[in-house]
């Protein structure tokens, strides 16, 4: 167990499948001499040699093409797109073909294609950098999309979907680059798919993904420490496929959920989670389930108003309160430890 | 009638802040409400028009029961059949969240089985009940009717909290596990005892029914109306002394080396700028860390029904206070991990809160265990009744100087005796007694109540 950034964790992971298996190779824009916009790739074009670390023009659809040809003959590439924002302009390489060619051919060729990538909102970027688009991935059959949220995951997750036959949105978040975290030296690949219960809780299940996992899981810790509230953390981890079995056992114990994203509401993430609750749990619901989301509008560069688009955790509490009052948990605040009277 | 704390089965109107036909904006202060706790002010939830005041000032109304109704303001359709409760029956059915131009305020509990509506009856035109789908399974499961019950969740929800009643009663109910998660969320067995509610407090005593009304000349007797605290103290310490199986166990602790510790405390404490600790707050510690040595103390009976017993992890030491209205016991959370400074602290807060009368039910809920203190009254000792639904209660009297046989020599020192009132369904003697040994090894060497 080593404790390290997400971002190291990401660097380590890439440098020790590229060591293991010489057909894993990287590709994308300013990944090999500036090493990377977010560093993840630092030191890689020096050890490996251009053969495998790959600058491309900013060309986002031609990378992602070639990367698709170099998987269907054999190799496994890594590529890089600087944003999540930019991937739109791969949409029909990554959707038409990558998703769809061992579907559609009879099998003749699988597509170990992983797309790595951070989203997230909150550095100042504008509209067209800032969002949270993993839906478009999430939505199309043939595709997975995983989203850890921790440097543990991080290497779990990546080293799944380096070996994983299938093409791969691995997606990251700039907000949790330098947040740290233990990880375990083993070679130990995540099962995509999973989601995981990463606190048990009795009061009410409180779901997120990437960014928003992080945001629950320390929420319910200060809500634990201020309310004495048992609330449960799902973390998805996985977008596609949904671990529907793990959010509905956990709603059937709790009874109640609230569901975080960072995409906006209408037709998010959240939406399927609900349904899904709704679907798989729905005798032993005894609140609606909410949804925490962003706003609905193009994110602001003015740093208060994206401040104030992007959820935050009074939002997160004011839903979970919400939710505990619509079951009958009423009661105010009780006085905080440390013995403050309303 | 909202529900404004735990114990609460209904309230008394105080004060009405709007008056029909007045504009009322949600957050605004609607009405004051005197529970069995405190007078507490009602702000309104949305936006509206005050319509009708169904319940006056003075009048008492249970959990659940309309007290005004808010409209658009409109003049449009009556409200539907103003549900005032002519008679001593309450409407079963929870407001029609549809209804655009009548938002009763929300209703609160269940109607329990002592509210005596027709199977029958759908109140509403056969509208649809709301219920959420786990209460729908239970009551499928259970085989409960829920044309009895009020919904207390938004828009008159029934949600599973007003069903507890009902399931701790149902024949299959074994297989619901209560809630342990928290400590404000046990049942009393009190507070769900089927207790008829008392008739409206008559404006005119003299024709109260009842007892009071059989006044007769020959004890020149007349009626006065009980507060609403005073009819809560009534009622939840004859139901303690009814249905907890009191035993009482006695001790007498040395308190010479605790008087003096505190004597030797305060002469730091006082030139230092710092608040005095009072022989009470030591007490509170004392209490507190005997709980954690026997954590078999600091628990609950979970109802005949439940097969539970309700063990807290966090120790919550309530401590009774003679307020003007009456007694009351706010809670110090945590007891066990607070000095005793801060502990004194905090209680001197919580007292002065309670002479004005303005606790808040979190601050008088939550409690495992309570400390009755006569000992200002110089009491020698006495035995208290259990505040449920906790299981003991300690009897503190007065700290005094008195001959004791030190050696072989009689000397005189300071005595204290104490009774802890325990109850036998879910502590035995044995333990009562052992509680009480650290409790008195803790008094007679105090240094370990601080350090």
């Amino acid at each position: 167990m080593t404790i390290m950034t997400y971002r190291q964790a990401l660097h380590d992971t890439l440098r020790a499948e590229m060591l293991r298996d010489e057909r894993v190779f990287l590709m994308g824009e300013e990944i090999g001499v500036f090493e990377g916009s977010y560093k993840i790739t630092a030191g890689l074009l020096k050890e490996f040699g251009d053969k495998r670390v790959r600058d491309t023009p900013i060309a986002e659809e031609g990378f992602a093409g070639a990367a698709i040809g170099a998987a269907m003959l054999g190799l496994r590439p890594v590529i890089e797109m600087m944003t999540i924002n930019f991937s739109m302009l791969a949409l029909d390489q990554i959707i038409n073909h990558a998703a769809k060619i061992y579907g559609m051919f009879g099998g003749q060729a699988r597509v170990p294609l992983v797309i790595r990538t951070p989203g997230g909102g909150g550095q100042q970027l504008g509209a067209t950098h800032s969002q949270n688009i993993e839906l478009f991935y999430a939505f199309v059959p043939g595709m997975k999309v995983v989203a850890p949220s921790t440097p543990a995951d991080a290497k779990a997750l990546l080293l799944a979907a380096i070996r994983d036959d299938d093409p791969v949105l691995f997606l990251e978040n700039l907000g949790l680059y330098n947040t740290k975290g233990d990880v375990p030296d083993a070679d130990a690949p995540a099962e995509i798919g999973r989601a995981s219960v990463t606190r048990p809780g009795n009061d009410l299940t409180l779901i997120g993904y990437s960014r928003m996992a992080h945001v629950a899981s320390e929420v319910a810790a200060s809500l634990a420490a201020s309310d004495g509230l048992d609330i449960e953390v799902v973390d998805l981890r996985s977008l596609r496929p949904l671990d529907r079995a793990t959010l509905v056992e956990s709603v059937k114990k709790t009874h109640a959920a609230v569901v975080l994203e960072d995409d906006w509401l209408t037709y998010g993430i959240g939406a399927e989670v609900a349904a899904s609750i709704s679907d798989g749990a729905f005798d032993y619901l005894d609140a609606p389930v909410r949804r925490v989301a962003m706003a609905e509008v193009p994110m602001p560069y003015a740093k208060p108003l994206e401040t104030a688009a992007l959820p935050s955790r009074d939002d997160v509490i004011g839903a979970i309160r919400q939710t505990l009052a619509a079951v009958g948990r009423r009661a105010p605040r009780p006085a905080a430890a440390n013995g403050v009277a309303q | 009638m909202p529900r404004l704390s735990d114990t609460m089965e209904e309230g008394a109107i105080n004060t009405w802040h709007k008056h029909p036909g007045d504009t009322v904006a949600a957050g605004e202060v609607l009405v004051e409400i005197e529970t069995d706790k405190a007078v507490m002010e009602y702000e309104a939830y949305q936006d509206g028009v005050l319509a009708e005041i169904l319940v006056q000032e003075g009048e008492n109304a249970d959990i659940g029961a309309p007290i005004a109704l808010l409209d658009d303001g409109s003049g449009g359709p009556a409200a539907p059949a103003s549900p005032r409760a002519e008679s001593t029956e309450r409407t079963a059915a929870p407001p029609e969240p549809s209804a655009p131009a009548a938002a009763q305020i929300p209703a609160a509990t269940v109607a329990g089985p002592s509210a005596p509506v027709p199977a029958a009856e759908t109140v509403n035109g056969g509208s649809r009940q709301l219920a959420s789908p786990l209460v729908r399974k239970l009551a499928r499961e259970n085989h409960l009717d829920l044309s009895h019950v009020t919904g207390s969740g938004p828009g008159g929800r029934i949600i599973r909290a007003d069903i507890n009643g009902l399931l701790a009663t149902a024949p299959s109910a074994a297989a619901q596990s209560p809630s342990v998660s928290s400590v404000s969320s046990v049942p009393s067995v009190y507070s769900s005892a089927s207790v008829p509610a008392a008739p409206a407090v008559a404006a005119v005593p003299a024709v109260t029914p009842g007892a009071a009304a059989e006044a007769d000349e020959t004890r020149g007797t007349r009626g006065v109306p009980m507060s609403q605290v005073r009819r809560v103290i009534a009622r939840r310490l004859a139901a303690s002394a009814r249905e907890i199986p009191h035993f009482y166990v006695t001790a007498v602790a040395d308190a010479q080396d605790l008087m003096d510790l505190r004597v030797a405390l305060n002469d730091q404490l006082t030139p230092a700028g710092r608040a005095k600790v009072s022989v009470n707050d030591l007490l509170i510690r004392a209490c507190a860390l005997a709980l954690r040595e026997h954590p078999d103390v600091n628990v609950s009976y979970g109802g005949d029904s439940s097969g539970v017993l309700l063990v807290h992890d966090r120790i919550n030491v309530g401590v009774a206070v003679a307020a003007e209205s009456g007694l009351i016991v706010p809670v110090i959370r945590d007891a066990d991990t607070k000095t005793v400074s801060q502990l004194g602290a905090e209680a001197r807060k919580l007292v002065s809160l309670a002479a004005e009368r303005k606790l808040t039910p979190a601050q008088t809920s939550g409690g495992t265990f309570t400390i009755s203190n006569l000992g200002m009254y110089g009491v020698e000792h006495f035995t208290a009744l259990i505040n449920p639904p906790e299981s003991a209660i300690l009897a503190v009297g007065a700290t005094t100087r008195e001959p004791a046989v030190v050696g072989d020599t009689l000397a005189p020192r300071y005595r204290l005796r104490y009774t802890l009132s325990v109850d036998h369904r879910v502590i035995d003697g044995a333990l009562a007694a052992k509680f009480l040994k650290t409790l008195t090894s803790l008094i007679e060497h105090p240094w370990m109540i601080v350090a």
